[in-house]
């Protein structure tokens, strides 16, 4: 146990020293956060009468897709670009030579991902409220048990990118590219309600996708979403499961 | 004695490729074991075998008791290394990275003392990535003993160290072993092997060649002795009477003469027969560095029986 808290809270020191990943997981939501509040606002509206942002202020909904968004930027880029290159530098076998188990190198980067998830969601959450009157979360104790395991199963992603992917530089590539792709895709970017349908279909493969949506039912008061969830806890087992089996230290 | 680690017909390849093809040794509890060989010659290899930080060998194995295929979290519980190649993230600090290996050990060492002992102590708030190669070396060092190990590995520990750091490593090492620990080591430094080791292994090609304490192996393998003067006079016939004289090679006015046993007295005696009374005459002894040299020549080690 001290050996997973001490591991922790280097990885924790390690990754806020680490300027990229800060930028990717801090700044680029409150960004995107600020840029899409000044277009859209925060009242109900409608585009080409096709009713957008499941009938709420644009803001409303965007918010929990952010702290999504936080998630994914860490489990699609800094998880995998991190142990990618641990593993090329070979701070993986140094680490390995010592006792450490799988499963403490796993769970350290859970907690990093969920203390840095919680103070990004939280900035982005008192930014989001004063300046766009965003809704109060209508059950915050549902919103937390999906806050837990949408960062769990970004997490997983993560490992198990970092554990198929050969380099870091395939990591930085391939974590970009999937990042935008969701970010596009998932509704976090345009609305789900005016994509084409090829767009939507391809968002569905996405785990963003899920995950907002989840976010979003618990924060807009649509109820637990069951099958939201399972599909992200289906995210999350099936990438720990085989990151686990194919993860190499070296 | 009590053997500490044993090894049986170790074999590893890398696709066709066969990196070690059969080492067998063994290590006795409280020595210092050497691992001497050229590069490639599957030194590194060996020993990450039996560290379990490699996988898919075959021979028998034991460390401790333990088999570093099956124990391999067990064993390292038990065993401290310092790698070839290893690497700490760039951004973590001297300090942090002692703090971090200590929580992994159960009875770890006190690491400031450590800190001390390696000349780090004011580096201590350094990231690694600014650390001098050497100062990052003595780091790894440092964290191969901080969990207070039984069998310490050191591969090409003094790589990268200014003399003086050489100098302090090796009495460090002589310090762990006083403590009762086993140290096996791979080294490229004959003085360092000399000094250090109680027994040593010569590698070639993935085979132990010889395995024998440093005086032991020059004693068996670098038989000739090398008498050495210089003179102008054209005639020195006579000097390949001498029976343990082997050659006499001439290079302008000096003169080499190669033999086995005490052939110097006799040689001088010689000389001064004829006359000529050289005033720098000397024997050069046979080092580590020729048995190094003749049991890891391009030929294959059956074929060296001197
Ligand atoms: N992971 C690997 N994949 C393929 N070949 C390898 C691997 N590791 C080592 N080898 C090969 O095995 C041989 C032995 O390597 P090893 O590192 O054990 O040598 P060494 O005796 O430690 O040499 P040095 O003195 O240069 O450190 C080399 O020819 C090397 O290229
Ligand atoms: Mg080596």
């Amino acid at each position: 146990m001290n050996t997973l808290l001490k591991m922790s809270w280097v990885e924790l020191k390690l990754f806020i020293r680490e300027p990229i990943t800060m930028f990717f997981t801090l700044v680029l939501p409150i960004m995107f956060l600020f840029v899409m509040g000044e277009v859209f606002g925060n009242s109900p509206d409608n585009q080409g009468g096709i009713e957008v942002y499941r009938g709420m202020g644009a803001m409303n909904v965007y918010t929990p897709s952010y702290i999504g968004l936080v998630m994914a930027a860490i489990g699609l880029f800094s998880i995998p670009v991190h142990l990618t290159s641990y593993r090329e530098r070979g701070v993986l076998r140094r680490l390995r030579a010592s006792s450490i188990s799988t499963w403490t190198l796993f769970s350290s980067q859970l907690i990093v991902s969920f203390v840095v998830t919680s103070v990004c969601s939280i900035i982005l959450v008192i930014l989001a409220f004063p300046v766009y009157d965003v809704i109060t979360p209508e059950s915050i104790i549902l919103l937390i048990v999906a806050f837990m395991i949408s960062t769990i199963s970004f997490t997983a992603i993560g490992i198990l990118m970092g554990a198929l992917l050969p380099t870091s530089r395939a990591a930085q590539g391939i974590g970009l590219l999937l990042f935008f792709l969701m970010l596009m895709l998932s509704g976090a970017g345009p609305p789900r309600e005016v994509m084409s349908d090829p767009m939507k279909y391809i968002g569905d493969a996405m785990p963003l996708t899920h995950i907002s949506i989840l976010l979003q039912d618990t924060w807009l008061g649509f109820g637990w979403n069951w099958a939201r969830f399972g599909i992200v806890a289906g995210f999350g087992v099936g990438a720990t499961v085989i990151a686990y089996r194919f993860f190499r230290w070296d | 004695m009590n053997n500490v680690i044993e090894v049986e017909h170790l074999k590893k390849t890398y696709g066709s490729f066969t990196a070690v093809d059969d080492v067998s040794f063994h290590v006795e509890e409280g020595e210092v074991f050497g691992l001497l060989g050229p590069n490639g010659a599957g030194k590194t290899t060996s020993i990450e075998c039996i560290q379990a930080l490699r996988h898919s060998f075959t021979g028998d194995v034991s460390v401790l008791g333990l088999d570093p295929r099956k124990d391999a979290r067990e064993l390292r519980k038990y065993i401290g290394s310092q790698l070839q190649e290893s690497a700490l993230p760039n951004r973590m600090k001297v300090w942090e990275a002692l703090d971090l290996f200590a929580s992994f050990a159960p009875n770890a060492l006190d690491w400031e003392l450590l800190l001390k002992q390696w000349g780090l102590a004011e580096k201590r708030n350094s990231s690694f990535g600014g650390l001098s190669g050497g100062q990052q070396q003595r780091l790894f060092i440092a964290l191969a003993l901080v969990n207070d190990p039984k069998i310490v590995f050191l591969d090409e520990m003094t790589q990268g160290l200014d003399p003086a750091a050489r100098r302090v490593a090796w009495d460090l090492v002589r310090a762990v072993r006083d403590k009762g620990k086993t140290v096996v080591m791979v080294t490229h430094f004959m003085d360092e092997a000399e000094n250090l080791c109680d027994r040593l292994a010569i590698v070639n090609k993935g085979r132990i060649v010889a395995t024998d304490s440093p005086q032991g192996l020059i004693n068996s393998y670098a038989t000739q002795i090398k008498v050495l003067f210089s003179t102008d006079e054209p005639d020195l016939s006579y000097l390949e009477q001498i029976p343990s004289v082997n050659s006499v090679n001439r290079y302008g006015s000096h003169v080499e003469i190669l033999g086995t046993g005490p052939i110097l007295p006799l040689v001088a005696a010689a000389l001064v027969e004829n006359g000529i009374t050289p005033s720098d005459l000397r024997v050069d002894q046979p080092t580590l560095e020729d048995v190094f040299l003749i049991l890891t020549r391009d030929v294959e080690p059956a074929e060296i029986n001197q």
